[in-house]
């Protein structure tokens, strides 16, 4: 076969390859649509399950996964931006700041059960909250935190080297530098780290196995000591553990939750897009 | 040598890769006169000059031996207020670097940050320090436009006129002209005359030219080495070391 | 000197200690101990699983742990199975993901339009924004019983989990590949092209094995994504603690993971048993492996090492 030909093929097979890669995806999202849009309904959203599940709606569910969303978020939060300012702007070259480094990678390649392992030992027993909304947070929170913290680091190191320079030469102080001079143009990016974030978290269902997620409760939860149902649980439990359960409605759970984490990322890629718009530099 | 007001005393600076930036440098600038440093390129001028306010504080991993007093004072003693001394001792540096904001926000940011919140003090130097750096007129209906619609020669003039808004004692002009037109220069330039009466200023030229244009006492450093100081009359015309003369004259550069 | 004596005001003595105030003080304070938060937090994790799992350590002798059988119901827990189990998907996930990341970053690199690019990469960012849960429940609900009637007894087996991880660990396996093939010159391209070489040949032969050490590391990084996934593997490999029988039929038997085990297994046991210990102790395991992968990638990243520009450079 002549060189040609060889490039000709390869690419030809590439080409097919990268087909089979992105067709499933497109696929699959087609199919949870189709099968489960007939399920969405206001009703279906707002009430309650009824009759083992198998009908009424999924909003003991919806409400669990955003009060987490909401915990996780006042968890994560200020310790991953205080994390990020640290490393940016802080730390220096030296061993430390390279142990806090790999500890940051090492925390983001944990996998989510032993998160949720974690969040059993420390925070249902040893500090004595039980499954609950708490532990929950808690345990979603600190699993966010590396994508929150990368995210947020990158942001602030790309603002200019030069605003902080002609701040600090201004007479400010390295604190007054960084909060007029670097946060305010360093927060969309970091706000969309934390959207990103979030709706990862939003999807998880290992970390509230043990931690706060419940099959079935008769009333919502009332504080934050309180379980709650959560979608990415209530998914599992209808698919797995309810025999006769109906198939829409099945679909129809995995098609909110599919919606909820991708308008996560979408909402972060608008504010991505909108930041790079209006920068001014 | 005791009226000097800013003094450096065998000053040595060597960077984290071991290099060293300024070996035994000894010099004295006195008040209200326009000090030039000139030399070639990585001959320590700018880190000279990044000494002065301190600015060096923030490059890691880097020694320094030897003494800068300012008034008789060690800049680098432990109990300095860092603040306090860069706005003394202000920089402008070679590329025009307006913070986003408008123009008025540019010039009242160190200002608040030192304290002063009236608004009337915060106009009156606003104005003041525009007009010292001849931009008032130009820019006087526009203080709220954004700083970085403004040309290069205008935000350079803008940095300038920053600094002056803090009333320092010393100016450090790292190369200010060096983006510039000619026209602009030539303005930089001439408000430098004036400026002299009211602050001391410390220069890093463009070009020997300039230098000999605009200083009072120059001091030619090559490769980190103090060669000569002395006033720029004698200084540009008979020089006393050969490598300067070579260098003024274009041998090398 | 009028101007000195007005600057005096604020820029008052340069002898006076530093005015930065309490407030700020504090603040850097908080953010300095934020600082090594991530440290103390990781330190806990293992602590924390180290409580609850010691006691499988220490009750279960280390032969039995690690053997071949496990059989809570008779308080027999020996984890090998767990392990192979894990192994077999997860090394099945990478042999399907490899080819098909790399090609596809090869494909999005080099060879696709711009357009299409732009349609490529919003995909594989939706790939990577599904939640787990619901790949598994599809697994579950529709490619479980497409396997089925191409043969298998049940559709739940180690393949169909190995098929799910492996689209689940695409987009690391992409992203990281494409930052890889991106990193390498566009001299070496243009060397190869001048000298006559086909695109493909350029690629091939001059592209890839420059990339390579930063393919290693996307491979590693999906390897511990596969081996960390817990929903979806349980919902589809068939929840069968047992060694698979070796042959050719291996990736279509039902397995058990790690992962989906201390899933499965945990809401029926009692606080402080063995069970639970155990179950524990596999999240020792997970850790340490997981641990051990980081540490690996993180070596091969240092040799390519990419220094960033600190703060403190002249203007």
């Amino acid at each position: 076969m002549s060189r040609q030909q060889t490039h000709k093929l390869a690419v030809g097979v590439l080409t097919v390859v990268a087909a089979i890669v992105v067709i499933p995806i497109l696929l699959v999202i087609v199919y949870v649509v189709w099968q489960g849009l007939p399920a969405l309904s206001w009703v279906f959203l707002t009430e309650a399950p009824r009759n083992g599940m198998k009908e009424g709606g999924i909003m003991p569910a919806l409400l669990g996964t955003i009060f987490l969303t909401l915990g996780t978020a006042i968890v994560s939060f200020p310790l991953s931006i205080a994390t990020a300012i640290y490393l940016a702007e802080y730390a220096g070259d030296n061993r430390l700041t390279r142990w806090i480094r790999m500890a940051i990678v090492n925390l983001a390649g944990i996998p989510s059960i032993v998160y949720g392992l974690f969040g059993l030992g420390a925070f249902v027993l040893f500090m004595g909250f039980g499954t609950s909304i708490l532990a929950g947070s808690l345990t979603l929170g600190i699993m966010t935190m590396p994508v929150v913290i990368s995210t947020a680091e990158e942001a602030i190191l790309a603002v200019p080297q030069q605003f902080r320079t002609v701040s600090l030469s201004l007479g400010a102080s390295r604190w007054q530098t960084i909060r007029y001079q670097v946060l305010p143009h360093a927060l969309p990016g970091i706000i969309t780290g934390i959207i990103l974030g979030l709706g990862r978290a939003a999807g998880e269902t290992a970390p509230i196995l043990f931690t706060v997620a419940a099959f079935y409760l008769p009333e919502l939860p009332r504080s934050i000591f309180d379980q709650t149902m959560a979608l990415p649980y209530h998914l599992y439990v209808i698919s797995t553990q309810v025999p006769g359960m109906p198939l829409q409605i099945q679909y129809g759970t995995a098609l909110v939750l599919m919606l909820i984490v991708l308008s996560f990322t979408l909402i972060a890629t608008l504010v991505r897009t909108q930041m790079r718009r209006r920068r001014e530099w | 040598m005791s009226d000097a007001f800013l003094s450096v005393r065998d000053l040595y600076f060597t960077y984290d890769d071991g290099i060293e930036a300024l070996r035994n440098v000894t010099l004295d600038v006195y008040r209200n006169e326009l000090f030039v440093l000139f030399g070639p390129s990585r001959a320590g001028k700018s880190t000279l000059l990044r000494l002065c306010n301190r600015l060096s504080d923030l490059i890691e991993h880097t020694e320094r031996q030897g003494a800068i007093t300012l008034d008789g004072k060690d800049i680098f003693a432990a109990d300095v207020n860092i603040s306090a001394l860069r706005r003394r001792v202000s920089m402008v540096f070679a590329i025009p670097t307006p913070l986003p904001g408008s123009i008025y926000a540019n010039l009242v940011y160190g200002l608040k940050l030192a304290g002063i919140r009236d608004k009337g003090e915060l106009e009156r130097r606003v104005e003041r320090s525009l007009r010292q750096a001849a931009l008032w007129d130009e820019v006087k209906d526009r203080l709220d436009a954004s700083a970085l619609a403004l040309s290069g020669g205008q935000r350079q003039r803008l940095c300038l006129a920053r600094s002056l808004a803090l009333e320092p004692e010393i100016i450090l002009l790292d190369n200010p002209t060096s983006g510039l037109d000619p026209i602009s220069t030539a303005t930089v330039e001439e408000s430098l005359y004036e400026l002299k009466q009211r602050y001391t200023i410390i220069m890093v030229p463009h070009s020997v030219q300039q230098a000999a244009r605009v200083a009072d006492r120059a001091a030619f450093l090559l490769n980190g080495e103090l060669i000569e100081v002395g006033r720029a009359e004698r200084m540009f015309v008979h020089p006393q070391d050969q490598r300067t003369e070579d260098y003024i004259t274009g041998r090398f550069g | 000197m009028a101007v000195a004596q007005k600057s005096s005001e604020l820029n008052a003595p340069t002898d006076t200690t530093s005015q930065t105030n309490w407030g700020e003080w504090l603040i850097e304070g908080v953010i300095k101990v934020a600082g090594i938060s991530s440290i103390v937090i990781i330190g806990l994790i293992f602590l924390f699983l180290l409580r609850e799992g010691l006691p499988a350590f220490l009750d279960i002798p280390l032969r039995q742990l690690f053997g071949t059988r496990w059989y809570p119901i008779e308080d027999v827990f020996g984890m090998a199975p767990l392990l192979v189990g894990s192994l077999i998907v997860t090394v099945g996930a990478v042999v399907i993901a490899l080819p098909l990341g790399l090609t596809t970053a090869i494909y999005m690199g080099e060879i696709a339009p711009p357009w299409q690019r732009e349609i490529l990469k919003p995909i594989i960012e939706v790939l990577a924004g599904i939640p787990s849960i619901v790949l598994g429940f599809l697994g579950w609900i529709a490619l479980a019983p497409l396997i089925q009637r191409l043969g298998a007894p049940t559709g739940l087996t180690a393949f169909t989990g190995s098929l799910i991880l492996a689209y689940m660990s695409l987009p690391t396996i992409i992203s990281i590949a494409e930052d890889a093939l991106y990193a390498v010159p566009k001299e070496y391209r243009d060397g190869a092209l001048a000298i006559g070489a086909t695109q493909w040949q350029s690629i091939w032969r001059v592209v890839l094995p420059a990339a390579r050490p930063g393919l290693v590391i996307a491979v590693m990084l999906g390897i511990g994504r596969a081996i960390g996934e817990t929903m979806a593997v349980m919902m589809v490999t068939g929840n069968a603690a047992n060694i698979p029988s070796l042959g050719s039929g291996i990736f279509f038997q039902p397995v058990r993971t790690m992962t989906a085990t201390i899933a499965a297994e945990m809401g029926e046991v009692a606080q402080g048993s063995l069970h639970y210990s155990t179950l524990f102790a596999i999240g020792i395991v997970l850790f340490v492996i997981s641990f051990a992968i980081n540490l690996l990638a993180g070596r091969l990243v240092g040799m390519n090492g990419v220094r960033r520009s600190r703060k403190g450079g002249m203007l």
